[in-house]
């Protein structure tokens, strides 16, 4: 925090608080009391090394093929059983982890943060401005997705930072509507109108007011985010545009599995499990983080 | 009296849900003669001028025929809309006497004029027709198909009377017929009504909607929703209606599989046009009845880029091939009943088996590599195995990079690419390999070889090898059946011996067929005409 | 709010113009051709085609020849299937598509909203823990897997009804509940949040002091700023629930305008692609339009 010559009175106060008592501070105490947040962020944990350790400890590659061990159900020698490749399954969960997990991370930040900084700067300047940025908003939306994912993969080759560029580049738009809205109804509030009077220069509302006001409906929304990333992933993967084999990520082990679940249920249930727990520690994480973040549902 | 009124809703409810299963629609479809048909994707149109699709094919034959009819079993040439019929002795005229009793569905008799005029049109360069290379052996045909000639009386086609039709050919064809009886090219639409409703020399004529569509088929046009269904019922006016015992065929569009699977099994089709991969090994062991696996007329293989710097040489292209093992490839990997191609025609087409032979021959392979020049695969760039998006075609590619990697010590790698992508690129020649796959579009080796002539668009392989082309157009010109023979098995042989190609199997049809379904014989084509199949729904 | 209404649809111009110009270059510089196939095709042919389609015209002339029919309306003709109009195709296909939308969004709705009050009236408790958690099923069952699950319980196993198709009035119900599930548990999920916020406000506090029934504070108090998030969520979103799912349409063989989004690309129909594209930004605009005024009239203060 840098020291501005001028010491405007809310100035004054914010540096005169009691130590330690800075909204980030408080968020995290509140959110390490909250079983639920802390059981879904060590569950987050225990996954992510999972994906990113485990491969180095499988006897197995993600690619190898044996055909006499065609579609086996988990057994000792597989935990998680065989795909129609021979391939092991576990091994494959780890290195897919790491894809759809990634994916849903990157994607997620580009959207947050481009997202979150449209969507307040539209729904703080309103008028012409708003109405202007709103409907680049509306034109990004409509365009044909495919069609982009396509000529992506054409111009640039099929890599996976294409994927996390395709999808960020979607996802931001809804994050930016959310946020707009939220701080629309912000804006009119008194305490906005107080910062303003006070001569506060916009962008220290936008990022020290705003912001921090609307995370709330964003961390919930972004818990959102990483699912419908990681299914848009797989959805890419299903006409033939995303991670391509051998490589998999758990969208495509779903999507595969969909296609043989009477045949050989596990292929579908065990991503799907990892998947589901995922997005229930996500959610806890993101609720946690939710009611942490907003001063009013603290109980004293 | 509460509980009586609660007793008697109970047992009504008991009732009323053990009441029997709804009837199928298939039940219902057994006992109204209508068969219920799974045909993958919505057809581009109903013109047979126009088209060119597989699916296309099987609608447009319940409402169309041809001079010559195919044998439901064998697939010979029999009489179709016309009854008989004569070739000259130098085996360049045919002349074709259509029907008494041949009539369109608006009770027009079928004449000649109609095919002069059909001939014509789809011959006609700004129909922009993509199929209209199968009447090129009609004399004129292609001069006037390519637009260096204008005027259509000169094409070899004229009507004789009202009922003969004469056709002349640039060459004695031995497999015209053939061609006649299973290609919708060679079969007449009703000109009138083309004429009525657009421009019948250009595309997007609207005369094919259910209003308005006339055929001289089994079957007319009732209903077509896109993507829904297509609705065909009997054609009184057909001049064998008598004989057909079908009152119609509904044509679902289904284009999942796993759909079109789970819809069979909900009783809703008695044919579906595939079966995923994954279900044929349940259904072999369980419901054997229901599965089918037809013998089918295609080669599924691989192009090699002759041009290729690391490809050039003869000898890498065989080490490639013999190190294949491909009834691995068929046994675990494809697993439907495929048959592994160790030529490029399939076996028994009409007749026809190709005499020369590739070899699965590790050792061999590996002694050829050596003599190239690259012992063990030192020295070998990878190759780089090029195909469309597909989960088959992605299985397969692994399991040959893994066999050239154990059999020979060569590395390859993978590259796939979206669909039009890929043919983009295979066109541009610029691949090592690349998938591929070719259905015979008529029982005969010169569908196949003729593919790779060096000035075909469908070689794409930069081969050109003027003493194949000059074999194949010489049998293309020979009327003689045995010298004809002679000549496709010598050029057969050149193409195995170059190698521009490496084949692995011969496709087969995986397919759910209902048992009421009657008089439906597994041939080469898939094709199995409407006018013959019934339906017989088992005794109970 | 007429001025507000009338500016914005005439923002609507603009808007359709970019989409539709962005959506034609960027289909043209998309390799593969609408023609292409395994079966080559003889230059003479393609000629021909390329001249029919004004293919062969400089790319600008064919972008103004484009705009021209655009203006009055006409979406052209598809490539792929040259006697169909794409107005016509899009006439027939987008009544089954709103069908199936507006059923599932329906039912998205009332489960969704039903679900997430009742999560943030009793927050962290076993409630809310069971309605979120049913949420989170929905998204984490794509339709992929939701679908064909439901097809086997419902259709193949109990056989209540068929397992595809658009012909029975039944044939709805699988697929709508498919479509739903998934926005279920988005809207669910995002009215929590909202409520939450809304119901820890003071105004509440004054409400619940002055002894209004749970209910009367639901509704007459809390819904209207509650469900601002899930309201914003929804503009685009009901544009895409509304144009059909090309997963559920292929799923269960529904004659829908969804699958069209994709298979023109695919086909590299470019009629279809852009005249599909167009017709999408319009209903998204519309959308966006019917979200704020609702944000208006659900939050008195945002006046325009």
């Amino acid at each position: 925090m840098t020291q501005t010559p001028s010491m405007t009175d809310a100035t004054i106060a914010a540096n005169t608080a009691e130590p330690g008592a800075s909204l980030w501070h408080d968020a995290w105490l509140r959110l390490r009391k909250n079983k639920l947040a802390v059981f879904g962020g060590g569950a987050l944990i225990v996954i992510t090394l999972f994906c990113l350790v485990g491969p180095w400890f499988s006897p197995y590659t993600y690619e190898q093929q044996d055909f006499a061990q065609y579609a086996k159900a988990p057994s000792a020698k597989h935990w998680f059983g065989t795909d129609k490749l021979g391939r092991d399954q576990m091994t494959r969960l780890m290195h897919g982890g790491r894809i759809s997990l990634g994916v849903g991370i990157c994607a997620t930040l580009v959207s947050l943060t481009i997202g979150v900084l449209y969507g307040a700067m539209a729904g703080f300047f309103g008028g012409k401005t708003d109405a202007a940025m709103m409907r680049i908003v509306d034109i990004l939306y409509a365009l044909p997705f495919t069609v982009f994912v396509i000529l992506l993969m054409v111009v640039f080759g099929q890599k996976i930072v294409l994927l996390f560029v395709a999808i960020g580049a979607v996802e931001w738009l809804t994050m930016a509507r959310i946020v707009r809205g939220q701080v629309q109804s912000l804006r009119k509030q008194e305490f906005i109108e107080a910062a303003l009077a006070l001569g506060l220069s916009q962008r220290r509302i936008i990022l020290r007011h705003m912001i921090p006001n609307v995370l709330g409906p964003v961390a919930v929304y972004t818990t959102l985010t990483i699912p419908a990333v990681m299914l848009l992933e797989a959805f890419l993967s299903f006409l033939g545009l995303g991670v391509q084999p051998p490589m998999s990520s758990w969208g495509t082990m779903i999507k595969d599995g969909a296609e043989l679940m009477e045949e050989f249920p596990w292929l579908l249930m065990i991503p799907a499990a990892f998947f589901s727990l995922t997005l229930f520690s996500l959610n806890f994480l993101g609720d946690g983080l939710r009611d942490a973040l907003d001063v009013r549902t603290s109980k004293d | 009296m509460k509980r009586l009124n609660f007793l008697l809703l109970l047992a009504a409810l008991i009732v009323v849900s053990g009441c029997g299963k709804r009837e199928t629609r298939v039940e219902v479809a057994n006992r109204e003669q209508i068969l219920l048909y799974g045909n993958k994707a919505e057809p581009q149109d109903l013109d047979p001028h126009v088209v060119q699709g597989v699916g296309e094919h099987q609608i447009i034959s319940t409402l169309l025929e041809g001079l010559v009819a195919e044998d439901p079993k064998t697939l010979d040439p029999v009489p179709g809309l016309a009854e008989r019929w004569e070739i000259s002795p130098d085996g360049k005229v045919y002349t074709f006497h259509i029907r008494a009793n041949a009539k369109w569905s608006n009770g027009d008799p079928v004449t000649a004029e109609d095919f002069v005029k059909s001939y014509r049109r789809i011959l006609t360069p700004s129909l922009g027709s993509l199929y209209s290379y199968m009447l090129h052996p009609m004399k004129n045909a292609k001069a006037f198909n390519e637009g260096k000639l204008t005027d259509a009386a000169q094409l070899g086609v004229r009507a004789i009377d009202a009922r003969t039709l004469e056709i002349t050919l640039e060459c004695p064809t031995a497999y015209l017929l053939n061609s006649m009886a299973s290609h919708y090219t060679w079969w007449a639409v009703h000109m009138p009504t083309v004429e009525k409703h657009g421009d019948p020399y250009r595309p997007g004529n609207k005369w094919t909607r259910p209003e308005t569509y006339v055929g001289n088929g089994p079957f007319i046009l009732t209903e077509w929703v896109p993507n829904s269904v297509i609705r065909v019922r009997r054609n009184t006016n057909y001049w064998d209606s008598a004989n057909v015992r079908l009152n119609g065929v509904d044509f679902l569009p289904i284009e999942s599989i796993d759909s079109e699977e789970r819809s069979f099994r909900a009783g809703q089709l008695h044919r579906t046009e595939e079966l995923p991969n994954a279900k044929i090994d349940a259904y072999r062991k369980d419901n054997p009845d229901l599965l089918r696996i037809d013998d089918y007329l295609g080669n599924y293989f691989y192009r090699i880029n002759v041009t290729h710097p690391a490809l050039k040489d003869k000898r890498v292209r065989h080490a490639l091939s013999q190190a294949l093992d491909r009834q691995a490839i068929v046994e675990t990997v494809t697993r439907g009943g495929q048959k592994p191609a160790f030529a490029f025609t399939p076996p028994n087409t009409a007749g026809y088996t190709s005499r020369a032979q590739l070899k699965f021959d590790i050792e061999g392979a590996k002694k050829l590599l050596a003599d190239a020049g690259y012992p063990e695969g030192k020295g070998l760039p990878p190759i780089e195995i090029h195909y469309n998006t597909s989960e088959n075609h992605r299985a397969i590619a692994e399991a040959i990079q893994q066999m050239w990697k154990k059999n020979l010590g060569v590395d390859a790698t993978l590259r796939n690419e979206e669909w039009k992508v890929y043919l983009d690129t295979q066109t541009a020649t610029n691949y090592m390999v690349s998938r591929a796959g070719w259905i015979g579009d008529y029982p005969d080796a010169n569908a196949f070889l003729e593919t790779f002539l060096s000035y075909s668009g469908n070689n794409r392989t930069g081969w050109a090898n003027p003493e194949f082309d000059r074999l194949l157009q010489e049998a293309g010109c020979v009327s003689d059946v045995k010298q004809r023979t002679e000549l496709l098995q010598q050029a057969e042989a050149l193409l195995l011996d170059e190698m521009p190609l490496l084949p692995i199997y011969f496709y087969t049809r995986v397919y759910l067929l209902n048992p009421a379904v009657k008089n439906w014989h597994a041939n080469y084509q898939d094709h199995h005409p409407f006018k013959y199949v019934y339906l017989e729904a088992p005794a109970k | 709010m007429f001025r507000f209404i009338a500016a914005r649809l005439l923002q609507t111009i603009p808007v359709l113009f970019v989409v539709a110009t962005m959506t034609f270059f960027m289909v043209r510089v998309m390799p593969g051709g609408p023609f292409d196939s395994e079966r080559s095709v003889p230059p003479e042919i393609k000629r021909e085609l390329d001249a029919y389609y004004g293919l062969d015209k400089p790319v600008f002339q064919q972008y103004l020849a484009y705009l021209g029919k655009l203006v009055r309306g006409d979406l052209g003709y598809s490539i792929k299937f040259a006697n169909r109009s794409v107005n016509e195709t899009i006439a027939t296909t987008f009544p089954v598509s709103l069908q199936l939308g507006g059923m599932a969004l329906g039912l998205a709705l009332l489960l969704g909203i039903t679900a997430g009050v009742m999560a943030a009236l009793r927050p962290n408790s076993a409630l809310d823990y069971a309605a979120s958690g049913l949420s989170m099923m929905g998204i984490c069952l794509p339709t992929f897997v939701l679908g064909p699950l439901l097809v086997f319980a419902f259709a193949l196993k109990l056989q209540w009804v068929n397992a595809s198709g658009w012909f029975d009035s039944t044939d709805i119900i699988l697929p709508a509940i498919t479509l739903g599930i998934v926005y279920a548990a988005y809207i669910a999920r995002l009215t929590r949040g909202g409520m939450l916020e809304i119901l820890s406000q003071d105004f509440i506090r004054t409400a619940r002091a002055k002894g209004a029934s749970e209910v009367r504070i639901i509704f007459r108090h809390a819904l209207r700023g509650g469900l601002l998030p899930v309201i914003s969520f929804l503009g685009p979103a009901a544009a895409g629930i509304l144009t059909g799912s090309f997963v559920i349409e292929m799923i269960f063989q529904i004659p829908g305008l969804g699958r069209h989004f994709v298979t023109s690309v695919f086909n590299r129909d470019a009629t279809m692609i852009t005249g599909v594209a167009v017709f999408y930004a319009a209903l998204i605009v519309f959308f966006n339009l019917l979200v704020d005024i609702l944000q208006v009239w659900l939050n008195p203060k945002l006046k325009y």
